[in-house]
């Protein structure tokens, strides 16, 4: 009774209002930093060495056209209006056209998009299924062969080119034994079966059922996903490896074996416990990466994901694409944060 | 009646300057009592302490004769065993409960783990055994203890929470490495006569490490003095102040007391011969 008397009295009066707080301060300054990175974006389009008019109308064009344009464009207009025309127009998702195809920036990017984000979703599961547990057995059982095997896989992950791997990796198990599927998403027989949805190959085959769809679709992905999953292993296994290390010789692992625990029973249950908040940062930043688009195996596996896309706007001096695409990583790379900070929340309680 | 009898226990790192005896040699019994180590730093008692529960991890080693628990050489057991004797009949509590408790486990779930390991029980049995344990260390709240983070406790209370998590199995021994070195002064007293009066309700056997020559000989009823490894000297407690062993006599004189007051204290004279002397026996 006493206990429920006391609970009251403890409790703010308007319980929410921590919470309300906390997600205004997160949207402000997401906000912020969305706001810092539209101007960057803008000042590189402005400082860059190519007159967007003549871009649109041509080497050739006569002073009209070129005037008419560059009306069109506001570019008579004060630098800050500007700004504010090229952020109202990005707030709506207009990213401008790209001069490469004359279509929608964004129309682009919602194609080149999903493909991406399917090949690098792929990955990182690979890394994370992978690496934390290499990681974790590698400290457990510090020095053994298996430690040795976990620093040579993380040593050739870090330092071997990833061009080279992907090519022997093609001329290996699509050229020699052919298991996997070459080049591209698909093979020509399966392509425009089914209906796009998400622009996941292997998600909108799944939904609509057709099976002989999703199993070339794999076959194509597997190599690069698998690429991609080696080098966030690298990286995520040595991470996983040095946190554990650190909780191991942590006083309370040596509480959990007093209580009798079975080594297993302390390593998931008690040490792991502490350094998921840890392994979340590294496992988001390794996902940002991917997600960025990793232009060498785009390029290698005929990908058509937002890392080529970019490369070849920034080739062809199309800044439209170049700075949509950019807007659109650095949203990802926001929305990553703010997620990790989420889950930051839920795995430790001393940040509440 | 010996609870646990301790032959020639060493021991043992290996190091790239070849062996490093940490316990060197060293022998005693306990029974139903409570059993003072003392020493500095690197006197090898915390090791002891470790080393009977066999958590000296690899690459350290452990040599002895025995280790007789009740009967059983501890060191004849299989790891699976082992794990059986660890928390329900040799239980340990440790310096710093800031590093002691796991900090995202709450602090119900922990103490619960404890019990339910050598107990078959459902969780709500176990709850109950926690809430009764938390109130016998005399937590009030015990409520809302059990859903709270380490974090959310003070030093002394972190401290009684290990001890009622250390004895929620019921063991038979308990050892307090420095149960009290990172409390305050104020609430030492308080978590030693809390963890007194429970050894003694229980009729259990306390083996109680510290470097508080004052405490241990207030606390205990016999104290190992332990110097590099080796067991100096062993005497009852109450008669501590007579002690013969120039390293224990130089300890008492280095400390100040409030009876007699002096100008300047007495400094460790180190004898080189100390270390290489062998342990004292202890027989009853």
């Amino acid at each position: 009774m006493a206990l429920s008397e006391n609970q009251t009295e403890r409790r703010p009066r308007a319980p929410l209002a921590p919470w309300l707080k906390s997600i205004l301060v997160t949207l402000s300054s997401i906000a912020v930093t969305m706001l810092g990175l539209l101007l960057i974006t803008f000042i590189i389009g402005r400082v860059m060495p190519i007159d967007p008019v003549l871009s649109i109308a041509g080497e050739r064009a006569s002073k009209e056209v070129y005037e008419q344009v560059y009306y069109e464009l506001g570019l008579d207009k004060p630098v800050i209006v500007q700004f504010f025309y090229y952020l109202s127009d990005v707030v709506r998702g207009d990213f401008g056209m790209s001069l490469l195809n004359a279509r929608p920036v964004s129309e682009d990017i919602r194609r080149v998009f999903p493909a991406t984000l399917e090949l690098a979703t792929l990955g990182v599961i690979m890394g994370i299924v992978l690496g934390v547990p290499l990681g974790v057995v590698a400290a457990v059982r510090r020095g053994s062969w298996i430690d040795q095997l976990a620093r040579v896989v993380a040593l050739v992950g870090y330092s071997m080119p990833i061009f080279w791997l992907g090519l022997m990796g093609l001329l290996v198990f699509y050229g020699i034994l052919g298991w996997v599927g070459g080049p591209g998403r698909l093979g020509i027989f399966f392509e425009d079966i089914v209906p796009t949805r998400t622009g996941m190959i292997l998600l909108d085959s799944a939904l609509a059922g057709e099976w002989a769809v999703f199993r070339d679709a794999f076959s194509h992905i597997v190599l690069p996903a698998s690429l991609l999953g080696y080098y966030s292993l690298a990286y995520i296994s040595r991470m996983t490896r040095s946190f554990m290390l650190e909780q191991m010789s942590a006083e309370y692992v040596t509480t959990a074996r007093v209580k009798g625990m079975s080594e297993r029973a302390v390593i998931w249950g008690h040490a792991f416990r502490n350094i998921r908040v840890q392994l979340i940062t590294v496992i988001a930043l390794s996902y940002a990466n991917l997600l960025e688009g990793s232009v060498l195996t785009e390029i290698i596996f005929s990908w058509p994901g937002i890392g080529s896309y970019i490369t070849t706007a920034l080739l062809s001096a199309d800044m439209n694409a170049v700075l949509g695409g950019t807007v659109v990583v650095g949203l990802i790379f926001i929305c990553l944060n703010i997620f990790s900070d989420l889950l930051y929340r839920v795995f430790d309680p001393r940040a509440k | 009646m010996t609870l646990l009898d301790v032959q020639n226990l060493w021991v043992k790192f290996p190091t790239r300057q070849g062996i490093f005896d940490a316990v060197r040699g060293v022998s005693f019994t306990l029974g139903k009592e409570r059993l003072g180590i003392v020493g500095e730093s690197g006197s090898g008692k915390s090791m002891t302490g470790r080393a009977i529960l066999r958590l000296i991890r690899p690459p350290g080693i452990v040599e002895a004769d025995y280790i007789r628990l009740e009967g059983t050489n501890l060191l004849d057991l299989t790891e699976k065993q082992m794990r059986a004797v660890r928390g329900q009949r040799i239980s340990m509590v440790m310096q710093d409960p800031k590093f002691s408790l796991n900090p995202v486990m709450r602090i119900g779930d922990q103490i619960m783990e404890a019990y339910l390991l050598h107990n078959r029980a459902g969780r709500a049995d176990a709850r109950k055994k926690s809430l009764e344990m938390l109130e016998a260390v005399s937590i009030r709240d015990a409520e809302r203890v059990m859903r709270a983070y380490p974090h959310e406790m003070s030093g002394g209370m972190g401290q009684r929470i290990m001890i009622a998590m250390m004895l929620i199995p019921d063991p038979k021994i308990l050892i307090a490495d420095e149960p009290t070195s990172a409390l305050d002064v104020s609430v030492q007293r308080q978590v030693l006569d809390i963890m007194d009066a429970l050894v003694k309700e229980r009729g259990m056997g306390l083996i109680f490490i510290s470097h508080d020559l004052n405490l241990v000989a207030e606390f205990c009823d016999r104290v190992l003095i332990m110097y590099a490894g080796r067991i100096v000297e062993v005497c009852d407690a109450d008669r501590l102040h007579d002690a013969k062993h120039p390293y224990t006599r130089g300890l008492l004189n280095s400390l100040p007391r409030l009876d007699h007051p002096r100008d300047r204290l007495e400094v460790l004279q180190r004898d080189p011969a100390w270390s290489d002397a062998p342990s004292v026996g202890t027989q009853e």
